[in-house]
């Protein structure tokens, strides 16, 4: 049931607006497009991707045919990969040093090369790692988000006997429940969950730690536990209207997309998302896809300012977003009858001096308030860490922003059975980091209750060690 | 705009873009729409006896994304009527005098034989004949082909048949299938050929199918070695066009044959001493088009470098090639980056480091990490300059200081008793 009114646009139209921005690389796509790649060595796309995949082999193994080899590895440095070539910034991350480093106006399109590699190792099913013999110890996941998901895979490849904890019903997190539509499905983030099932991991969905089981079960249950939690609620406005019927939380929106039972997603006519973040971008170019006549997102600050990405914004901006910059919301306004919103009050606002981090500051221009009309309200004002939930866990420390605190190798926090990685950690990044947490988690975990030390592919920034201190002969360089 | 006709053993020639013989030149539909599209000269596919074809017959090696940069095949000669095709042959020269149009020639080694066809073939009015010597698959199990040209002494034999019976200019094609191209190709001479064609395709196998395990090309389920052209060969082909350029005793025009795609295939050939060239494989992938801008590239080519005619730049490089001994051993350059145009791709890095000198190491500049030379190592092999994807970034630069050369025949004429082996 919708909110005020049913979308003007049909199913047939919706779908339409639903496909995948980043459509799967055909055979000769592929071809063509892992052949252009110049097969750097020690590459720059290699040191720009978080989990440090060594991309010019993956493509090359496109090229050679041997796809095998190019999904096992992707998913040797990176057991998300197929969600990560599906949702990472390629433009700030692999794709942008490829452009920046190399030839090419137009980068070698790495997301779609490692989507071609690891649809097809999805597509036949076959095991790429062969885990050790169980080794007798037992490691517990709270999160089945990106960096559960790859510390449980890199803790089952060494041995472990792993569970994966999460309350919702379906693995993968925010993989699963909080990407644009049009940029992945949760079949996709599913399947690669089951891979890491297939690992032999064990996932205990519908089960939230503190409720269905304690955290001194879990303790007890597991040698060693990793925090994937990532972070809780929506912000709060703190502003009068804020419960009304027709405000949302941005990531509560989007998971209703995701079902893609489109007709019983909330939507308004007039759609004014507050937060400009790329979550605020996810928002507002999904309720225009359902078929909202208006959508607005609302700034406080310009656009210089706007948190989401370049290329997020010329998506929303393709999607005839209407920006509202240097405005900010005072109180979201009911119908007469209380049944929904009516307006959004704003207040112009005036922006200062950056301070250090180089953020401006802002505030209010007196007298300057005005309504804009509206029918519905996306908060997508960031989301609050978890810290009524860490208070339960013994001996974890966070820092003043509410992150957990934890060793920058061996991601394990102040309490030493407890390790953490992924937003939790980090306050809120991209998937790809996430899993690269897990992966060090691993490695932490392992070392601390076997002493072994072992290093996954890409734990480390590749780099030749070998730069010649002295070179007596060569000639001298500007 | 410089001229571009050529005269081959007395053919006159609008321009030196022959087709070879081939299915590109099948029949006279075909090479009438060829001279329409700009080839000088064709060479009809060659005539014989009736043959029965395989099925399949071609196969090709890609490179990269690039496809069949080679082709082969275990096609024979012309399975058409010999009456069809030399009446096609006449009236073909009729509509097209102006084109040059030579008959390729394969029949069993008897005299009587090669006499019978070359008459044939004069009586179309044709401009010359080419004596295929080259085949290396199927023809050449049944004495014809390559196992004529792999023998001097036959292909000296049957050349002189062939001059007792016409007048016509004959073109002996030469196998590369040999030791060495210089003994047949002097045998040709001897014989009275009046031009040589090289080379014809070389024996090859393409590939096997990795599911199958058949070997391409599949014929029912068997495959048989065949003959490698395209691309790939042009290096083999240069190296002999320019062997039998440099060669006294063939002094005979040559038309080079071999990986020819473009005009600057084609003007290499021409300067390392080919009068013609001949073109398959590029026809095959592309159509009879690809001569507009072999003729548009080699007239831009010559009015660039202010020749009036094509004739001055044939054989114009082969004074530039010798004997390694002859090469000057005191000559030396070193490969230099030029770090603007630096991309940090590292490709210079890791092939002088496993495939050279390891004298390429890194550097830092302005905080980044560059590749440098390190110059007193480095033999200026030219490895790393040719691996750089970026143009201009790698310069081989000469660093001698001028002196007189010397070379090894020098050093071994100078000093003999310490060249000496065991």
């Amino acid at each position: 049931m919708s909110l005020t009114h049913d979308s003007p646009i049909n199913i047939e139209q919706i779908e339409r607006n639903f496909r995948e921005i980043a459509p799967p690389l055909n055979a000769a796509e592929a071809i063509l497009e892992s052949n252009r790649c110049v097969y750097c060595y020690d590459a720059p796309c290699m040191h720009a991707c978080p989990t440090h995949i060594d991309v010019p082999a993956f493509i090359k193994k496109i090229a050679s045919g041997n796809m095998t080899g190019s999904a096992r590895v992707i998913f040797d440095a990176n057991p998300i990969g197929a969600t990560c070539a599906r949702v990472c910034p390629v433009d700030v991350l692999c794709e942008g040093a490829c452009v920046e480093k190399t030839l090419m106006d137009k980068p070698i399109e790495i997301g779609r090369l490692q989507r071609y590699a690891t649809d097809y190792a999805m597509s036949t099913g076959r095991e790429l790692f062969r885990p050790r013999a169980l080794n007798g110890k037992s490691a517990g996941i709270i999160g089945s988000g990106p960096a559960g998901l790859s510390c449980a895979t890199y803790l089952a490849r060494l041995g472990y006997a792993v569970t994966i904890y999460d309350r919702r019903v379906l693995p993968g997190g925010l993989d699963t429940y909080g990407m644009a539509e049009y940029k992945m499905s949760q079949l996709a983030s599913v399947s690669e969950a089951q891979m890491v099932e297939r690992l032999g991991v064990t996932f205990r969905m519908n089960t939230e730690i503190g409720r269905e089981v304690s955290i001194d079960e879990l303790q007890s249950a597991h040698d060693a536990i990793f925090l994937g939690i990532g972070l809780g609620a929506t912000a709060r406005l703190e502003v009068p209207g804020e419960t009304l019927p027709g405000v949302y939380d941005a990531l509560d929106f989007i998971a209703r997309v995701k079902t893609r039972d489109w007709k019983s997603v909330p939507l308004g006519r007039i759609v004014a998302v507050i937060g400009a973040g790329n979550t605020g971008v996810d928002a507002v170019t999904q309720a225009k896809r359902l078929g909202a006549e208006r959508v607005l997102m609302i700034y406080r600050r310009s656009a210089r300012e706007m948190p989401a990405y370049q290329y997020e914004y010329e998506l929303a901006k393709k999607d005839a977003i209407e920006f509202w910059w240097q405005t900010a919301p005072i109180e979201i306004i009911a119908k007469p009858d209380g049944s929904g919103v009516a307006a959004l009050r704003c207040v112009r606002m005036e922006l200062g001096e950056p301070d250090a981090a180089g953020l401006r500051a802002v505030q209010p221009v007196p007298s300057s308030e005005f309504d804009i009309p509206c029918d519905m309200v996306i908060k997508a004002l960031g989301q609050q860490k978890m810290r009524s939930f860490l208070k339960t866990v013994p001996g974890i420390e966070l820092d003043p922003a509410g992150r957990i605190v934890v060793n920058a190798e061996t991601m394990q926090t102040t309490n030493p059975k407890f390790f953490a990685g992924g937003d939790c950690v980090n306050g809120g990044r991209e998937a790809v980091d996430a899993s690269q947490a897990g992966k060090l988690a691993a490695q932490g975990i392992h070392q601390a209750l076997t002493g072994e030390r072992v290093e996954f592919a890409g734990a480390r920034v590749p780099f030749i060690e070998k730069i010649h201190g002295e070179m007596p002969h060569a000639n001298p360089v500007a | 705009m410089a001229d571009l006709r050529v005269n081959f053993a007395g053919i006159e020639s609008p321009n030196p873009f022959w087709l070879a013989s081939a299915p590109p030149t099948n029949m006279g539909s075909m090479v009438e729409r060829a001279f329409d599209a700009g080839w000088g000269g064709a060479v009809w596919k060659t005539l014989g006896e009736p043959i029965i074809n395989v099925c399949s017959r071609l196969a090709s090696i890609d490179h990269g994304a690039n496809r069949m940069i080679g082709l082969n095949n275990i096609e024979l000669i012309t399975d058409r009527p010999l009456d069809v095709n030399l009446r096609e042959i006449r009236e073909c020269k009729r509509r097209y005098p102006k084109n040059a149009l030579i008959v390729s020639l394969m029949v069993e080694s008897k005299r009587e034989a090669w006499h019978e066809i070359a008459k044939q073939v004069e009586d179309t009015g044709a401009d010359g004949v080419e004596l295929n010597f080259g085949c290396p698959h199927g023809m050449s199990e049944r004495g014809m082909g390559s196992a004529m040209g792999q023998v001097p002494e036959y292909t000296r034999m049957v050349t002189e048949w062939v001059k007792e019976a016409t007048r016509l200019p004959v073109i002996v094609k030469l196998t590369p299938n040999v030791t060495s191209i210089t003994p047949p190709a002097r045998a040709a001479v001897r014989g009275g050929a009046d031009a040589l064609s090289l080379i014809n395709t070389i024996n090859s196998v393409m590939g096997v199918d990795l599911d199958t395990m058949i070997p391409y090309p599949n014929v029912n389920g068997m495959a048989a070695h065949g003959g490698y052209c395209g691309p790939a060969v042009k290096p083999i082909a240069l190296n002999m066009v320019s062997e039998l350029a440099r060669d006294a005793e063939v002094n005979v025009p040559i038309s080079g044959i071999g990986g020819i795609g473009t005009w600057r295939d084609a003007t290499e050939f021409l300067l390392l001493g080919a009068t013609t060239v001949q073109v398959c494989t590029a026809v095959m992938h592309f159509g009879y088009r690809v001569v507009e801008d072999m003729i548009d590239g080699l007239s831009n080519y010559l009015d660039e470098k202010g020749f009036l005619s094509v004739r001055e730049i044939i054989g114009r490089s082969v004074g530039r090639m010798t004997d390694w001994g002859n090469l000057d051993l005191k000559y030396k350059t070193v490969a230099r980056i030029d770090h603007s145009l630096c991309i940090q791709c590292n490709l210079c890095h890791i092939a002088c480091e496993d495939g050279a000198h390891q004298c390429i190491p890194f550097t830092e500049i302005k905080g980044e990490r560059f590749p440098i030379v390190d110059e007193q190592e480095c033999v200026g092999c030219n490895l790393c300059y040719l691996v750089c994807p970026s143009p201009g970034c790698i310069s081989m630069v000469r660093v001698d200081d001028g002196s007189a050369p010397l070379t090894w025949h020098d050093l071994t004429s100078k000093q003999p008793k310490t060249m000496t082996s065991d």
